[in-house]
Parts: C-alpha cells; sequence; structure tokens
C-alpha cells in the first residue's frame, strides 16, 4: 500500500540522528501515512519498519540530493512525489506536516547531509544501471582482459585505449551538453549514423575528459562539413590526415598546450582530442588502414594532431581571426595536413630575410615545382614573431610578402625544366604562377620561448574545392 | 571477479560475436602451411595432404612442433603466419 508521505534517511547523519525520534509520532500523525527508507543501515533508526534502500534505487528514483528529505504526493506505486522539504527546519516542518508542536526539543535548524546517490562516482553507477544505451552493449567473459579484449575486436589504433564501460561514458555525455540520441551525421567512409553517444564512447576510449567532449564533438563536426572532404581526405594514398586547431578560451579552460612542445607529446587534451577524431572515424565510419585508408606512408599524426595556437600577443590575430571569429570566440579548425617540415633561421634580424627563409622553404612542400597543388599552414615561433613585430610587420604584412616570394615564372615549374621530369603541365610555361590558392597560406604561432625555428604543416595534394579546404567551426553556446 | 560490460563503439555492422578470419577464396597460387605436431604418423597424413593441396595449385611447406605435449612455440607461430596463407594442422593420430 504506498504511502503518501516518504522519509529518506542514512544512519551516518547527524541531522537524521537527531530527528529519528519524531518518526512514530509522525507515523501515526500524518494522513495518508509515513514510509521510511534508509540509505545506509537497515537497522537504522530502530523505531519503525525502515525500508531498505541500499541500492538507493528509491533515492534515485526520487531524485534525492540531501538527507532527511521528507516527500509528500506519493499517490500510487512508483509514483514521483511532488512536494519536498530538506534538511530540518522546525517551522517548515511543522507547516509541512500540519503537526503544531513537532520537534519542540530539538534545536530550531539544522542542515541535512548529502544524498548517498551524489556521493563520488555513484550518480554515473546509478544511472548505468537504470539508464538505456542506444549502443549495443558487450559483455566481456570473466577471463577477459578488458583492454586486450578492445585490441582483439579492432577498436585501437594500435595503442591502448581506456575501456569504455557505461559508467564512463555517462560521465562523458555529462560533458556534451547535448542529447545522447543527437544524430551529429553520417561518419565516412561506411556513412554510418553517429550520435553524440557513439561519440562519447570514443572520446573515452582515447582518454578524454568529459571538459574536452564539446571540443571532439566541434571537431567531429567539422570533419562532416563537405568543404573539409573527410571521405576523399581518408581513401587517399597521400600523407595527410585531419589536423585539429584549436583557438580562444575553450584551450585554456581545458589546459590545452599552445608553448613548449606543443606539437610533441604530454598535453592530454592536445593529445586525446586529437585521438578521439581519428578513432570515431575508424570505429564508427569503418576507416581503417589498408581498407578504405590507402595511405602509402601515412604519417604520425594519424594518431593525434591537436594543438592550440598562442593567442598571448593582442596584435597578433588567431587563425580564427583570420577566418573571420572574434578573439574571444571558441573555434575548432580542421585542416588535411601532413607531418612537419621545419625551418631553421637563427641569423634572420629583419622581417625581409626571415620571410626569404619562409618562403624558399615553403615553395618544397609536396615538390619543389609543383605549385597550387596544396595548402599549407606556417607555424610561426615566438621568437620568429618578435623579429616581426620589432620591424612593424604584422601577419598580413608576411602573408603578402610570401605570395610576392612564391610567384614563380612557369617555365622554371614546368615538367623537365632543370632536369627534373616532376613539375607543372608545359601549356602553364607562359605564366606566373602562385605556389599557394589565395586561400592556401594559413599561419598560426605557438611554441616555447626559445628557438628560432618555425615550422610548416604541408597540406594534401588536392586542396580547395576539388578536395579540402581549412574549416572552422564556433563551438556552440551551449557547450562552450 | 565480475564480467566487465563495454559499449560499442563502432556502427555495428558486424555482429557482436568475434568473427572467424576470412576464409581464402582460392587455393590456387597461395601458400599452405602444414604443421606436423608430430605425432606418429603425422608425416604419412601430411604427404597426402600436400599431395591434394598441389593439385588445387597450391605452394605448401611443411612446418614441425618439437613436441605434441606443448603448445607451438611462439617463434614457430611468428614464422608460419608470416610465410603462409592458410595453415593445416594435423590433430590426430
Amino acid at each position: 500500500m504506498a504511502k503518501r508521505y516518504a522519509l529518506v534517511v542514512k544512519k551516518d547523519c547527524p541531522t537524521c540522528e537527531l530527528i529519528a525520534p519524531l518518526i512514530p509520532e509522525l507515523a501515526g500523525a500524518l494522513d495518508g501515512g509515513l514510509a521510511v527508507y534508509v540509505q545506509d543501515d537497515p537497522s537504522f533508526p530502530g523505531n519503525c519498519d525502515a525500508i531498505d534502500d541500499g541500492e538507493l534505487a528509491f533515492s534515485w528514483r526520487q531524485e534525492i540530493e540531501i538527507v532527511p528529505t521528507l516527500l509528500r504526493g506519493g499517490e500510487g506505486d512508483g509514483s514521483q512525489f511532488d512536494e519536498r522539504i530538506m534538511g530540518w527546519d522546525r517551522a517548515e516542518w511543522r507547516e509541512f506536516t500540519g503537526i503544531g508542536r513537532l520537534g519542540d526539543s530539538l534545536p530550531p535548524h539544522r542542515p541535512g547531509c548529502g544524498s548517498l546517490t551524489l556521493a563520488p562516482g555513484m550518480p554515473e553507477r546509478l544511472a548505468a544501471r537504470h539508464r538505456h544505451f542506444g549502443a549495443r552493449k558487450i559483455a566481456l567473459a570473466s577471463a577477459e582482459d578488458d583492454m586486450e579484449s578492445c585490441f582483439e575486436r579492432g577498436w585501437t589504433d594500435g595503442l591502448p585505449v581506456v575501456p569504455p564501460t557505461p559508467e564512463r561514458v555517462l560521465r562523458m555525455l555529462a560533458g556534451a551538453g547535448r542529447e545522447a540520441d543527437e544524430i551529429i551525421g553520417s561518419i565516412p567512409p561506411d556513412q554510418a549514423p553517429c550520435s553524440i553517444e557513439k561519440l562519447a564512447i570514443n572520446a573515452v576510449m582515447a582518454g578524454c575528459k568529459p571538459e574536452y567532449f564539446p571540443l571532439v564533438i566541434t571537431a567531429v563536426e567539422v570533419a562532416l562539413d563537405d568543404r573539409f572532404c573527410m571521405h576523399g581526405l581518408l581513401c587517399t594514398t597521400y600523407f595527410s590526415s585531419p589536423v585539429v586547431i584549436v583557438n580562444g578560451p575553450a584551450a585554456q579552460h581545458v589546459g590545452m598546450n599552445s608553448g613548449v612542445n606543443a606539437l610533441g607529446q604530454g598535453n592530454r587534451a592536445n593529445a586525446t582530442i586529437g585521438r578521439a577524431l581519428q578513432l570515431i572515424i575508424r570505429n564508427v565510419g569503418g576507416g581503417k588502414p589498408g581498407g578504405i585508408d590507402r595511405a602509402a606512408m601515412g604519417n604520425p599524426g594519424k594518431y593525434t594532431y591537436c594543438f592550440a595556437e598562442d593567442e598571448s600577443d593582442p596584435d597578433w590575430p588567431s587563425l580564427a581571426m583570420d577566418r573571420g571569429f572574434a578573439r574571444e570566440d571558441s573555434v575548432v579548425s580542421l585542416f588535411a595536413g601532413e607531418g612537419l617540415q621545419a625551418i631553421v633561421d637563427q641569423q634572420s634580424r629583419t622581417p625581409e630575410s626571415l620571410a626569404g627563409s619562409f618562403a624558399a622553404s615553403l615553395r618544397t612542400v609536396a615538390h619543389y615545382k609543383l605549385f597550387g597543388l596544396c595548402d599549407a599552414i606556417l607555424v610561426v615561433s615566438p621568437e620568429h614573431r618578435r623579429v616581426l613585430r620589432e620591424a612593424g610587420w604584422t601577419k598580413e604584412t608576411l602573408r603578402e610578402e610570401l605570395y610576392r616570394l612564391l610567384r614563380v615564372p612557369g617555365q622554371n615549374l614546368v615538367r623537365g625544366a632543370g632536369g627534373v621530369a616532376e613539375g607543372m603541365p608545359a601549356r602553364l610555361a607562359d605564366r606566373n604562377l602562385d605556389k599557394y590558392r589565395p586561400d592556401g597560406l594559413h599561419i598560426v604561432s605557438l611554441g616555447g620561448r626559445a628557438g628560432m625555428f618555425s615550422a610548416i604543416i604541408g597540406g594534401w595534394v588536392a586542396a580547395g574545392e576539388r578536395g579540402s579546404q581549412l574549416v572552422s567551426r564556433k563551438l556552440e553556446e551551449a557547450s562552450a | 571477479m565480475t564480467s566487465t560490460t563495454l559499449l560499442d563503439p563502432t556502427a555495428e555492422l558486424q555482429p557482436v560475436e568475434r568473427q572467424l578470419t576470412p576464409r581464402l577464396a582460392s587455393l590456387a597460387g597461395a601458400t599452405v602451411g602444414l604443421l606436423d605436431i608430430s605425432k606418429p604418423r603425422g608425416r604419412e597424413f601430411l604427404d597426402e595432404v600436400e599431395s591434394l593441396l598441389a593439385e588445387e595449385g597450391a605452394t605448401v611447406k611443411r612446418y614441425s612442433k618439437p613436441t605434441f605435449t606443448r603448445v607451438a612455440p611462439t617463434p614457430l607461430l611468428q614464422r608460419i603466419s608470416a610465410d603462409c596463407d592458410a595453415v593445416v594442422e594435423a590433430l590426430a593420430d
């Protein structure tokens, strides 16, 4: 027989102990009866027929946050109680119960304690127990090692993954700010419809913290933008793969590295956000090396290639600002890039000299005689940025100078010129050719304070509308 | 030890149960290893298998375990998987 009132307590709560002597009086006086639920010790409080809620099923269903909580309004089995009071406030309890002299001998006010449903890790455990997942569950045999089983099922990139248990996936989903069953799009190459939940599973495996998850979601949204051409990028025999660049406050909030060794190992956010994107393409999209992924050599960035830009110089516009966003926007950009090419210049003290070094190195991307085929990202170090700044050069000055230096007569570039068969078609011999498309040379800045080294991330040899172009997207406000 | 439950990270196009390694479509041109586990008369049996495989156009390589009482040593397994497209292991005597 359902009671109209319910009281949720735990023994390990001084306020529950304080009010426990009132229970017989309450049970006798409350119209419709009182059910008492105990979260920790069913022998407590000992003066009534308490219900053991050690599994926390009732507390979870009623969304109990504080004990004691007195609920009213349970009319039928399993119903939601619609009114409640929490902790001990004598006046409030008297009004709620209609018992005028209730708790005369007790102090007027005591705060309650936290419900066990909110103990560390417990919300996820309870949610995992009571929640329906869209993804199918795979029960491992008791002798199976959970990490080895992920390898054996083909879910990893060759490195261990974090086993995607329901609890971990729920914690990841809590970082999304989006509904788990929302379909974000179809992941190439299989064009498999992909839910936020599937992204969360792979983000868990990549090692992401829940706070990184909005960045992962945005990276996937960018990858699905037709201009980025993820399907073709995956299938190509070329080296390239998605490079993820994060701008704005979100990069700092999750602790991304834009300084020393920013393109290297060691930072969890950099490492796992980029890896999550790769695992999603592998597991949801079905894009595996040797299958649809036909890369002749690949590049180490296909494990993960993700970094933030150094935005400490207010006079240096970020990549996101170059793409039309504001400094305060958090933006994820994807570029179809290959490994890193170094530019050493420890001698240049003028921007003209430095631009000459940059241009000569930028010319060699893909091949020194192939022009207009691929884009590139020039990664300018803080020390090289200083050389530019001290001479009053902006990023735009640099870019204009690089385009000027990288305009070369076609006769030097055509096939056979200089004794090298590779090159541009002979019909272009009489024209001046640009190494990069008008929107094909991107400039970012990052790195440690010491080192007069910059770098180039060369692009896919299918740039622009016939292949891939750099695509940027702002984090949604709800998840920013 | 309680068993672990994982959520499937894939598009769920394959059954949950782990699948057999894909079978060879044809023996022609394939390299097939014959592993003699060193039980009596195993060699005679595998001689017959070898001649049948050769008729189908397969190249045959012969291997043997040091003793049938123990699992094959790892270097032998690695050599067979590197050299062969398929393997026949003679279990019975």
